[in-house]
């Protein structure tokens, strides 16, 4: 009887499986929240591409969970002198119709990458400080640049080898279509619907070994709510950005598993600074201008910065999927500062400085930011502007979509900016020359720096550090222009984004810094 | 039967009271706009006053307290705002929003179809060919523009649902006003030489009015909904100051989680608001239709 | 009537020039599509090269001339964002959207037009009020938070009904149907009842108002009175009589319904052109967008064309072109 009693559990505890288990073992879906733009891995540079490409090609350098870099298609790389680089490449790798990989690949690859027509987004920004390329033997490549170019490796990782046999006469549309998506990487190409899913299938062949799954389908599945739903009913393994509000019910669900990682964006604040006198959309709380620009004002960013609860933000508003940001990256990466640490929640320190600056009683501004880019993007924004209310800054909120939001920002038309930045290359310096140096196109300073913050001091050592090819003290070198920027406030980091990824039972996910959905990161669990 | 010696406003009161759930409907309509036009004095919170929010007190649930030992009796939202005042708040600007929208639509809608639809031509080729551009511009691309263009506010939201509903209006009017404009009154007028002005208005416009006030509160509640989906696309009001459509997409994002307070009872006010709404207008529909005149 | 069809045509042609004008002045308004298609990493060297990629780098004058030639010979441009051909991408997902549109009304106007006549031939009835107090569920309840509620229910607690995605299809004369598959029509199901929701409540007022109308007209009364049985009374007088704004009401709301279905699409993942239109918008990926729009007021003017057609079949005193107005 009591055989039968535990049986007949049995049985039930079978039935009572979710449906995901159930599906084909060796076949899985995953829920992407992107669409890929696609298949022409030189076509567009945007991250969900990126990711997808990551699948069916490699670069020569790849980049682990935490974005360091490690061997792909090259075994080893070196610099020989400050423009050299000799890179030995990996042997007995097969494209995946069987061809050898060699060195012409990867010359043909840098021919490729700046002339594909009518790309949106090119990854001639990659190669282009490469001027010279000598193929020394078929696994062995020397790369010469007209500059010390210290991200030349960092910059190789965003480049995907293409064969040369079917890439010579292809355009992003033989791509699209399958017949030139010819790669070395551990899947092949099966099905591509622009705005839809991408199928891929194993490589049985790859160097790397095998992969755990015969068939991947990717659905793209915009809408966050759609997503979770999908994972839910079994229509998916995987889903990756889970809504923060969904993360509380599926993490007390025995039938699904949740990872996060923090990952390499960091949401701030710039603060214009473009003119001295007005400052657009800041006022006297009668509404009449002020005098001067108060941003201007180190004490006033000071203020801004620590009258914010970031700790209260990444608790409740994000719902523990954010750690307070006392910079542009988490203190593990290349070229932080252990020494800097979030802003300590201070309003009545912020208060005193307000006044100091001149402005006992406050001001009036309307803090501006996206509601389609970032996570719970409008969220933080009215967060912020509550503990503005409580310094005395009555503080509006104007939200947007990011389509009209980038336009007016990079214009100067907002004074208290909120935006997200996320660093690929995983090393601060060039986040730092990006957002912080001052303005100069010509030299590529400062190119996203909508602030239009300057401050010479730090110009200097971003330049200094950026053609010092020495690891070590290029990486003192960013730290110490990291500190100096966070000491004047020069913009105000609020936290680094977790991501999420949530499984059905019987998945594992390796999750990522850089936020990559990765199909070769999915095992069975244990 | 009402007796011949009424007032016409008594046997419209009348008329009105016959049904109870018309009554029922108005009693409702009239708390509902009185909670509206209150919400300042009632609400046990600013829901627009940022410095009265607490991020530490986000998504309670009903009837839990504050840090500060206050009771939020239909629970918080993600920034804090107390659920009730927030429906309170939000009642009046839907409201607003929905009837203002639908009364200025209406209006150019009216004028617009009755002149193409009288005046046949060029005059209604012209007409009717803006309506077509204008119909199959989605509101999304509207309201973005002029999200863009104006900037975000309770007024820009109104003059984009505006510019999304006049043309549905247009050509719902002509197509009854065809109808009519060949009817044995209108010749009548004619021939009796009244100024066209007066024809078009106080003939063409009366008779062509019963199918358009089934269409115009259908739509007070289409543009309420309107409204909430351009909140649910980031097109809408400002964050801060919330509208039941953008409580309600707000709250969205929490149902799956099972937070269903936060959509809920925004949810159930909007639905009593329209119920409200409609009851009446259905009611004074048949009372004002001449041909539904026993 | 062929005169009426050529000039209707002739007027089509300037609508969709000027609607194409006005996308273009819009779009352009809204923001610049470089800031979002460009990496943020990216140089001024590479926005440049990307501006000119985009055709962007014209002035704007010459962007529409460039755009009116190439419409002229059926180029509408390619994509910004994937690089194919405006057209071929909208091609491509609108049978998808057609079919998901036609499924939703033809749900409302089954359902729609019988209860609404029961509702006007019975208005004082429970059946007729329960009917009336229902259809304002319908309209009163945002798309997306309807739509969500039926994944919640049919999909997750009971899971009977996929949540996303359009399912197997079948091809009949060459376009994928998915009406014809079991797997296809339990794929379908939400999303088009999702989307009838409005419209059939839209229709149960539509019908229920004509009928009250109708039912007190004299022809009605004398066909009554002639002993006509009540089912031909109702089918042939009573309908027949109400059809013109319910004609007019259908062929705005399909056009809208094809057009639109936006929120609907994307909560469901339906793979149709309402996804790749708010996708385009919010990348404003102008080429897009355009050619989307012109299909769609080509789809307009067919549809606005057949309801003229058929107002005048139903009602002789409606000539078609309005040039029978004799001043």
């Amino acid at each position: 009887m009591l055989r039968f009693l535990r049986l007949a559990l049995a049985a039930l505890a079978v039935l009572a499986l979710p449906a995901a288990t159930l599906a084909k073992e060796r076949e899985v879906s995953i829920g992407l929240q992107a669409a890929i733009t696609s298949m022409d891995p030189h076509y567009h540079n945007l991250s969900p591409n990126n990711s997808m490409m990551l699948h069916m090609f490699e670069p020569l350098i790849k980049r682990d969970a935490n974005q360091k870099l490690v061997p792909g298609l090259a075994t080893s790389w070196k610099a020989v002198d400050d423009l050299t680089w000799e890179f030995k490449l990996r042997k007995n790798v097969r494209f995946h119709d069987g061809s050898p990989f060699t060195a012409d690949d990867v010359v043909f690859t840098l021919k490729r990458v700046p002339n594909v027509p009518n790309s949106p987004s090119s990854f001639a920004t990659f190669t282009k400080p490469i001027v010279d390329v000598k193929v020394v033997d078929p696994h062995t490549i020397v790369f010469k640049t007209a500059t010390a170019h210290v991200l030349l490796p960092s910059d190789l990782a965003s480049v995907m080898i293409v064969s040369k046999l079917h890439g010579e006469k292809a355009s992003t549309e033989d791509y699209n279509s399958g017949k030139a998506a010819i790669g070395t990487g551990p899947y092949k190409f099966a099905e591509y619907v622009p705005n839809q899913r991408v199928v891929l299938k194993a490589n049985y062949g790859y160097w790397g070994g095998e992969e755990p799954w015969d068939k991947v389908t990717f659905k793209i599945l915009t809408n966050a709510a759609a997503r979770v739903a999908a994972l839910l009913s079994g229509d998916v393994q995987m889903i990756e950005t889970v809504p923060t509000a969904d993360i509380g019910k599926l993490s007390s669900d025995k039938r699904f598993s949740l990872v996060d990682k923090v990952s390499n964006r960091v949401i701030y604040v710039h603060l214009n600074q473009r003119s001295d006198t007005a400052a657009p959309f800041i006022t006297g709380k009668d509404g009449k201008p002020l005098a001067k620009n108060p941003l201007k004002d180190p004490r006033v960013r000071k203020a801004l910065s620590i009258a914010i609860n970031r700790d209260a933000i990444a608790d409740r508003v994000m719902e523990k999927r954010a750690v307070p940001a006392g910079q542009l990256l988490p203190d593990f990466f290349f070229g932080t500062s252990k020494k800097l640490k979030p802003a300590k929640y201070d309003p009545e320190g912020a208060k005193k400085l307000l006044a100091e600056a001149g402005y006992p009683s406050g001001f009036a501004m309307t803090i501006h930011g996206t509601n389609n880019r970032y996570i719970n993007d409008d969220k933080v924004a009215q967060a912020i502007a509550q503990f503005y209310s409580r310094i005395g800054i009555d503080a509006k909120v104007e939200t947007m979509p990011a389509s009209v939001y980038f336009t007016r920002a990079t214009k100067g038309d907002f004074s208290y900016m909120q935006l997200g930045w996320g660093t690929e290359s995983g090393e601060q310096g060039s986040s730092l020359r990006s957002l912080l140096a001052t303005y100069d196109a010509a030299k590529g300073m400062g190119v996203t720096n909508r602030a239009r913050y300057s401050n010479p001091e730090l110009d200097a050592l971003i330049t200094q550090a950026m053609s010092t090819i020495d690891d070590k003290k290029r990486e003192g070198l960013i730290q110490k222009a990291a500190e100096i920027a966070m000491a004047d406030t020069a913009l105000i980091p609020i936290h680094y984004e977790v991501s999420t990824w949530a499984t059905a039972r019987g998945f594992a996910y390796q999750a990522r810094t850089d936020q990559y959905t990765l199909a070769t990161g999915l095992k069975p669990a244990k | 039967m009402a007796p011949r010696t009424e007032s016409p406003w008594a046997r419209f009161r009348a008329e009105f009271a016959e049904s109870r759930l018309a009554m029922a409907g108005l009693a409702l309509l009239v708390v509902i706009l009185a909670l509206g036009i209150l919400a300042p004095v009632i609400s046990p919170q600013n829901p627009y006053d940022l410095a009265q929010l607490d991020v530490m007190d986000s998504r309670l649930a009903p009837g839990e307290k504050s840090a500060d030992g206050r009771t939020y009796w239909l629970g918080t939202d993600d920034q804090g705002r107390d659920m009730l005042s927030g429906i309170f708040y939000g009642l009046r600007i839907s409201l607003g929003v929905g009837v203002a929208s639908t009364v200025f639509a209406l209006a150019i809608g009216l004028v617009f179809g009755l002149v193409a639809a009288y005046f046949g031509g060029w005059v209604d080729t012209i007409i009717m060919r803006v309506v077509d551009i204008q119909l199959s511009f989605p509101a999304i691309l509207i309201a973005l523009i002029l999200l863009a263009v104006l900037g975000q506010g309770v007024d820009k939201i109104v003059i984009a649902l505006v510019t999304v509903q006049w043309a549905y209006y247009a050509r719902t009017v002509r197509s009854s006003a065809l109808v009519e404009r060949q009817k044995e009154y209108v010749e009548a007028a004619r021939v009796l030489a009244l100024g066209q002005a007066r024809i078009v208005f106080r003939h063409l416009l009366p008779n062509c009015l019963p199918p358009l006030i089934v269409v115009a509160t259908v739509q007070v509640a289409h543009a309420i909904a309107l409204e909430a989906t351009l909140s649910f696309l980031g097109l809408g009001l400002p964050i801060t100051e919330p509208s039941l459509g953008l409580l309600i997409s707000n709250g969205f994002q929490y149902l799956l989680s099972g937070k269903y307070w936060i959509s809920f009872y925004p949810g159930v006010a909007l639905l009593l608001t329209i119920m409200a709404i409609n009851l009446v207008a259905d009611q004074l529909r048949d009372i004002l239709n001449p041909r539904l005149r026993k | 009537m062929l005169a009426y069809a050529i000039r209707r045509f002739g007027q089509s042609l300037f609508v969709l020039v000027l609607m194409s004008f006005i996308v273009f002045v819009g779009v352009y308004a809204i923001g610049n599509p470089v800031e979002l298609l460009v990496n943020p990493q990216a140089d001024e060297v590479e926005r440049a090269r990307a501006t000119a990629a985009l055709g962007l780098d014209k002035p704007f004058l010459e962007q529409y001339w460039v755009f009116l030639k190439g419409a002229a010979s059926g180029d509408l441009g390619r994509s910004f964002v994937y690089n194919v051909p405006a057209l071929d991408l909208i091609l491509d997902k609108l049978p998808a959207t057609i079919e998901l549109a036609f499924v939703a009304m033809v749900i409302a106007i089954a359902l729609g037009i019988p209860l609404g006549l029961v509702a006007g031939l019975k208005p004082d009835s429970a059946i007729g009020r329960g009917i009336m107090a229902g259809s304002i569920l319908g309209f009163s309840l945002p798309t997306f938070w309807v739509g969500l509620v039926l994944i919640m229910v049919f999909s997750v607690q009971l899971g009977w009904l996929p949540s996303n995605g359009r399912g197997d299809t079948l091809a009949v004369a060459g376009i994928p149907v998915s009406f014809l598959t079991a797997d296809g029509l339990a794929h379908i199901a939400m999303p088009a009842v999702n989307l009838a929701l409005f419209k059939l409540s839209l229709l149960i007022r539509l019908t229920r108002a004509g009928t009250r109308e109708a039912v007190l007209q004299d022809y009605v009364k004398f066909a009554r009175a002639k002993g006509l049985p009540q089912s031909r009374v109702i089918g042939v007088h009573v309908l027949k009589n109400i059809l013109i704004p319910i004609v007019t009401v259908i062929g705005l709301e399909l056009g809208s319904v094809i057009a639109f279905a936006i929120v609907t699409e994307s909560i469901f993942a339906w793979p149709g052109t309402g996804k790749l239109l708010i996708d385009s918008i919010n990348q404003l990926d102008r080429p897009v967008i355009v050619a989307y729009l012109l299909v769609i007021v080509t789809l307009f003017i067919v549809i606005n064309f057949v309801v003229d057609v058929l107002y005048s079949m139903l009602d002789p005193r409606v000539r078609l072109g309005g040039a029978a107005a004799s001043h």
